[in-house]
């Protein structure tokens, strides 16, 4: 999933300076499970705002409303009639969500009420991890499932850099060393085999290189 | 504001548990303490949200205090644990709002505890007082407004009424 956190207080008032009627906007799917921009995150900070702009002696209209997906013409098409009513739209979507919003209603100033960080998991509770940097062109066949692009520092396809102490990625103490995982990993399924594959320099263009990406599929298309 | 006139309205969430016997426990004790103090009673402290804290002080509360059982003596395990850390987060989160964290309180109760509870109730009162009236208060900034139009409350009232 999308993994978001958001942006502080004093940042978002500054984003919504001008505007006297906003619309807290939150999204239902990734950012509601990251406990990023849910229903309860809109709650929360669209209650902050209203307590800030009130100290400051500039007190705004904050209002709330949370939508299925912010990624998705149906759902973005339920909140039309509400998204009317006001001057601004902060939306506590994803990157993708608060484009989405903006793209529907050009008349409309939307902002990001969140900073949209990496495609992660749940690791424990409160803890979320990155695990896909989305390169376009997906090496975890001969990995192990561990992804080498993301969770190593160096980006290293080859083997380890050889700085790494015991486990631990020299560049992040905190970090196990991804290297030393695939070895673990290809050993318990018997696969280290797939590490005499030399790995020629990665093709980054199926990445960001040249602009954002389009698939488009034929099949599915009306 | 006068601190002899200023009486802090504070809310406090009271588990069922520890804290709210305690409560119950200053009342047949004869224990005194101001009565700005609204208990609300709740199930556990590990049940409240961030949102009633925020809410509460967007209404106007002056202080809002949590009080739980003791850490380790959760009637429901760790509650009132998992309530500090939703009371730390909140407290920022009003900093980051100009509010002064010391609006929002947690302290731990016995069952028995009712002196302590008083003293936490006393302590609080103590530094609301010190601060003054919430000035997210509509009636604080009203009360405010009397002191003088160029008062930063009066300024608040007067956008809250050209916004409507």
């Amino acid at each position: 999933m999308i993994v978001a956190q958001r942006k502080s207080i004093p940042e978002l008032q500054d984003i919504i300076k001008g505007h006297k009627n906003i619309l807290v906007l939150g999204c239902g799917t990734c950012v509601t499970v990251c406990l990023a921009g849910g229903e309860r995150e809109v709650s929360i900070i669209s209650s902050a705002l209203r307590i800030a702009s009130k100290k400051t002696g500039e007190p705004i209209k904050v209002s709330e409303l949370t939508i299925e997906r912010q990624c998705d013409n149906v759902f973005i098409e339920t909140a039309a009639d509400e998204i009317k009513k006001y001057d601004a739209v902060l939306s506590l979507g994803c990157g993708a969500g608060v484009q989405a919003i903006a793209e529907r209603y050009q008349d409309k100033p939307v902002y990001a009420g969140l900073d949209t960080a990496f495609l992660g998991i749940l690791e424990s509770r409160g803890v979320w991890t990155e695990k896909c940097a989305q390169c376009g062109a997906c090496v975890l066949a001969d990995f192990g499932g561990i992804c080498p692009v993301t969770r190593c520092a160096k980006h290293m396809l080859n083997g380890p850099c050889g700085g790494s102490r015991v486990d631990r990625c020299e560049i992040s103490p905190n970090q196990p060393c991804a290297w030393q995982l695939i070895y673990k990993r290809l050993k318990d399924i018997d696969e280290t085999d797939k590490l005499k594959k030399i790995y020629p320099a990665k093709d980054w263009s199926k990445s960001l290189d040249g602009g954002s990406r389009t698939i488009i599929r034929e099949d599915h298309r009306i | 504001m006068n601190d002899n006139t200023f009486e802090p309205k504070i809310l406090a969430f009271c588990c069922h548990f520890c804290a709210y016997a305690s409560a119950d426990l200053a009342g047949s004790m004869r224990l005194q303490y101001p009565s700005g103090i609204r208990i609300i009673r709740t199930p556990c402290t590990g049940r409240l949200e961030v949102e009633y804290y925020m809410r509460a002080i967007e209404n106007g509360a002056d202080g809002v205090l949590i009080a739980g059982c003791l850490e380790g003596g959760c009637h429901y395990i760790e509650g009132n644990l998992f309530a500090r850390k939703r009371v730390t987060a909140t407290r920022n989160m009003l900093e980051e709002c100009g509010i002064d964290k010391e609006r929002l309180r947690m302290v731990n109760v016995s069952a028995a505890g009712a002196v302590n509870l008083v003293q936490a109730i006393l302590d609080m009162v103590d530094t609301i007082k010190q601060l003054g009236p919430n000035q997210v208060n509509p009636k604080a900034v009203t009360d405010s407004l009397k002191q003088g139009p160029e008062s930063p409350a009066a300024c608040c009232l007067q956008q809250e009424a050209e916004i409507e």
